[in-house]
């Protein structure tokens, strides 16, 4: 439990997400474990009497976070509510809690999966693992870091920023790291055989996680070999996949996607309808915060664009379709393959971004990277005309 | 006169089988606050009961819904029968499918109590408000009888087989043909009160405070199962079965095969969901209202088996033909046999005898078993009658499903302490030993499995009350269920505080399984697991299981369960729940 309290911790150092010996990581079988000694977790500790957890993460994010989510808090005292996808499925809302003090928070921690303490940082339990905690901390960052960035061009449009939002947001634009333009260089294809897929699989995946286009929990990757579609598993770690990839027969004839990605049926759909060897899905930040900026303040769905949007729209000449996560009449397995199949690039509402690749991943990628790249010019592009 | 409730109806049916006659209670709020419904509310009955032997008239045979049974809520389909077991002694809750507990609930019942014994063979009608207790010239037929007979658009018929009436603690309850409450001899509990069946319609409506708030609360549940690719995706549930498991568990070397000697099984391939669908174009369908719609039904009508059917049927007993499989589980389910304990014994001797199971023997052990024949006291029976106890591979009696548990510890320590015995369903590891949610945990570890066993044991035990699928919380959890719980009573809750309603739940079961004996020495695997390796390769080591660690890992959960160190539950942690030690 120890080992695994220090591994999430360091993972979110890694993703720079926190400071180097920031977060506090608990793990609790019989006998209660932290990753570091600190006074805090006396504190933290008697949240473990009260709910029915066996680990937490807390930690006080790095910037431009704090600034996001202490900003954002104070605008929304009782809960903050993003609307991507992210949160839509998994955390609902993040509740606000002004107090650090375990009474204070087994209210809304016996609620939701995370909740943010202004000032002091954000708290994220788990059930499991301390791998819960990880991710809900780092989706509740996600999230924050969209809400902020479209409430910021919503309000322009609506010519309702203020003198603080716009102290706030210059600070915070001024503090993103810089772009990174140079793609990696992965692995040739076409890949000969079976260990040749997984591992070009694996590089890839780093590198989507280790250039920001995703936290590592959420995406999936897939590569097709034959009538066989290998695919990252369900809540697997893109940048951890050896051993969590799934090999999925196109024909069905056995089930072993059983914990596959619960994208597997919008990735084969692709491969059905387009010819192509490789699919990678991120959730790039700015490509997420355009896919739900919409100027049609009139329209009919608003509110429930993320599955009702009728219109063909387009980001940079890459379609922005709606769809939710998975299967169902509504979920993107129906609506993504065609546009990836014609475009070789989508963007789902709210959600991610799916690119296709002929021969390796270093097509996908550079189409990742590039989309992500122009979103988020053409977002100070337009933050810049609607300044004006 | 209205019901002043929501979600319940606050009246509670109660029938005598030996006067004939019922009557109506209704439970004080309190029963409802501390315990929801369900399987807590029905521990509740049986609480006072609980040190009657199963086959005493006095003993309470309880069937309870809970507060979302038959509302929108997504897979609150359920009910739960929960009596002393015939097989093992335990207190042991079945959660049942089928229309049964919603036209219970619609009929205006939380729950219906038998007591009693009947001097002739007897069914009991419900319709609404009237309720007859009525001789029946059913006795000695098949279930699939009583269903052609009994059954019809808005009816529900629960009813017992040939194994029940000739007293093996195999025999199910049968529920609407496809459905049952299958393990620990439910069905004789019936039949040893001369109960063949129980029919119920009803046509009321259940109350729901706020039907908004239910519609919000319903869909945030159905995008979380839509996401999960166990229940909704293109290999999961709801298209291939719960068969879709086979594959999955032959391939992380799982599959208990020849009696647990093994963990491969090598005509798996030819065996698998796919196969299955290949062969017989099988429909989806699923219990009444569920959206997800685990089970799959043959173009010739008869039901794919569930996964542990399907296993069990073929490579515990060492056969490799999808039909064999397919004419026992239907056979299990006209004779009223549980198929897991069924297949378990005939793999047991197997073992002990040599004896080969085929399309000739099965067939006969089956019809055996539920005709008095040696096989019919089940697995441990037998073995205990060649003096080789240890070859049943079962916990307190009752039959291991087809997990095999030096391939997920979590999953072996889940066997040993459930308190129904050799079940994975309380505490459902398979979540995340396997099915990787809500994350993945190591499986060839007892690490952290004490607590987490004891949360997922708590989470479902107020699903099982809530009246509510466990499939389901392979996607959702209670965190979205109490918003669903709030819209439809009125009564606001936390994911937590049901949790917490959870935890009282297990422990009043612990309390009455410990005032019958019940401790430590039951919380145990049989001894192959200590002794004997799985089926290692492909990178994966299956060593037996480490006794020391496991000792250790289940005294960690008696201490987080709040349990001396004998498993028994102390003053202490029953008074902080609010639960009554002594008898
Ligand atoms: S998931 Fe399956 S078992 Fe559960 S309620 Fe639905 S159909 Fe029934
Ligand atoms: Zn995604």
């Amino acid at each position: 439990m120890k080992d695994l309290c220090a591994k999430y911790a360091r993972k979110l150092e890694e993703q720079g997400v926190c400071a180097p010996g920031e977060p506090l990581v608990g793990g609790l079988d019989d006998v209660l474990v932290w990753n570091r000694e600190d006074p805090r977790t006396a504190e933290l500790a008697r949240l473990f009497d009260r709910l029915s957890i066996n680990s937490l993460v807390f930690a006080r994010p790095a910037e431009p976070y704090t600034s996001i989510i202490d900003f954002l808090a104070a605008r929304n005292p009782e809960a903050i509510r993003p609307e991507d996808t992210e949160t839509r499925t998994f955390l609902h809302d993040i509740p606000v809690c002004r107090e650090f003090s375990a009474e204070a928070l087994a209210g809304p921690l016996a609620r939701r999966k995370s909740v943010i303490i202004p000032g002091h940082g954000v708290i994220a339990p788990g059930t499991v693992s301390p791998e819960q905690g990880f991710v809900f901390f780092s989706s509740t960052l996600f999230s924050c870091f969209v809400l902020f960035f479209s409430d910021y061009l919503a309000a322009l449009r609506r010519g309702a920023v203020d003198d603080e939002f716009r102290r706030v947001f210059e600070r915070v634009a001024a503090g993103l790291p810089s772009l990174r333009t140079e793609p990696p260089d992965l692995a040739d294809g076409p890949f000969a055989d079976e260990d040749a897929v997984v591992a070009a699989m694996a590089e890839a995946g780093r590198a989507v996680v280790g250039y920001g286009l995703v936290d590592s929990f959420f995406g999936n990757i897939s590569c097709r070999a034959g009538d066989v579609v290998h695919i990252s598993q369900t809540g697997s770690s893109l940048d951890e996949l050896e051993g969590c990839i799934d090999p999925c027969p196109l024909d069905g004839s056995t089930t072993h996607g059983l914990t596959a990605s619960s994208e597997l049926s919008a990735h084969e759909g692709v491969y059905r309808s387009a010819d192509v060897a490789c699919i990678l899905h991120g959730h790039p930040r700015f490509s997420v915060i355009l896919s739900m900026d919409c100027a049609r303040a009139d329209c009919p769905n608003r509110g429930r664009c993320h599955v009702a949007c009728a219109e063909c729209r387009t980001v940079e000449g890459v379609p922005v379709v709606p769809g939710e996560v998975g299967t169902g009449p509504t979920g993107l397995c129906n609506t993504l393959p065609p546009a990836v199949a014609a475009s070789g690039v989508a963007v789902v509402h709210g959600h991610g971004v799916f690119a296709s690749g002929r021969r390796d991943f270093n097509e996908p990628f550079s189409r990742l990277l590039g989309f992500e790249n122009r979103c988020r010019e053409l977002y100070f592009e337009r933050v810049a005309d609607l300044s004006r | 006169m209205a019901s002043p409730l929501c979600g319940w109806t606050g009246r509670v049916l109660h029938v005598d089988l030996s006067t004939g006659e019922a009557a109506v209670f209704h439970p004080s709020p309190r029963v409802y606050a501390r315990l929801l419904g369900g399987r807590g509310v029905a521990g509740h009955y049986l609480r006072a009961h609980c040190t009657l032997d199963w086959d005493d008239p006095d003993l309470p045979l309880c069937f309870f819904t809970g507060p979302l049974t038959g509302t929108a809520a997504p897979a609150s389909s359920r009910g739960v029968l929960l009596t002393r077991s015939p097989l093992t002694s335990a207190v042991s809750d079945c959660s049942v499918g089928g229309g049964l507990a919603v036209r219970l609930k619609r009929a205006g019942w939380d729950g219906l109590i038998v007591t009693g014994k009947s001097d002739v063979p007897c069914g009991i009608e419900i319709a609404d408000d009237d309720v007859r207790v009525v001789e029946t010239g059913l006795w000695g037929e098949t279930t699939d009888a009583v269903f052609d007979r009994l059954s019809g658009p808005g009816t529900s018929v629960a009813a017992v087989g040939p194994a029940a009436e000739n007293g093996s603690p195999l025999a199910s309850v049968v529920v609407d043909r496809f459905h049952a409450a299958l393990r620990g001899g439910p069905g004789l509990a019936w039949a040893a009160r001369r109960l063949k069946y129980v029919s119920v319609r009803g046509t009321g409506a259940v109350r729901v405070r706020d039907e908004g708030a239910l519609a919000a609360a319903c869909e945030a549940i159905r995008r979380l199962a839509a996401a999960s690719p166990v229940l909704m995706g293109r290999h999961g549930f709801a298209s291939r079965g719960t068969g879709a498991l086979y594959d999955l568990m032959d391939s992380r070397r799982m599959m208990p095969t020849d009696n647990f000697r093994a963990t491969r099984f090598s005509a798996a391939p030819r065996l698998n969901a796919e196969a299955y669908r290949r062969a017989y174009r099988p429909e989806p369908f699923g219990c009444e209202g569920c959206h997800i719609r685990c089970k799959l039904r043959a173009a010739d009508g008869r039901a794919i088996p569930d996964y542990d059917a399907m296993a069990h049927f073929s490579a515990l007993i060492g056969n490799d033909d999808p039909e064999l499989v397919m004419s026992a589980t239907a056979l299990c389910g006209r004779l009223g046999l549980d198929p897991i304990s069924a297949a378990s014994a005939m793999a047991c001797r197997r073992e002990l005898t040599g004896e080969p199971c085929d399309g000739r023997t099965v067939p006969l052990a089956l019809h055996d078993m539920a005709h008095g024949g040696p096989l019919s006291g089940g697995s441990l029976d037998f073995a205990e009658s060649c003096d080789r106890p240890e070859l049943s591979m079962s916990v307190k009696g009752l039959d291991l499903p087809a997990y095999d548990p030096r391939g997920a510890y979590g999953m072996a320590l889940a066997f040993a302490v459930n308190t129904r015995g050799g079940c994975h369903q309380h505490a459902n590891p398979l979540s995340h030993e396997v099915l990787r949610k809500p994350v993945a945990t190591d499986r060839f570890t007892f690490s952290g499995k004490a607590r987490i066993l004891k949360i997922a044991e708590d989470q479902n035990a107020a699903a099982d009350s809530l009246g509510v699928c466990r499939l389901i919380f392979l996607a959702a959890g209670l965190e979205e269920y109490a918003r669903a719980y709030t819209a439809v009573t009125g009564l606001e809750a936390s994911g937590g505080e049901l949790q917490a309603l959870g935890e009282r739940i297990c422990y009043q079961e612990r309390i009455m399984n410990s005032l019958n004996g019940f401790g430590d020495c039951e919380d145990d695997l049989p001894p192959r697991f200590f002794s004997e390796p799985g089926a290692s390769g492909g990178g994966v080591e299956m060593p037996p299981l480490d006794r020391e660690a496991f000792l250790a890992a289940r005294a960690r959960y008696y201490r987080v369960r709040g349990l001396d160190e004998s498993g028994r539950p102390t003053p202490e942690t029953a008074g902080r729940l609010d639960l009554e030690l002594e008898p």
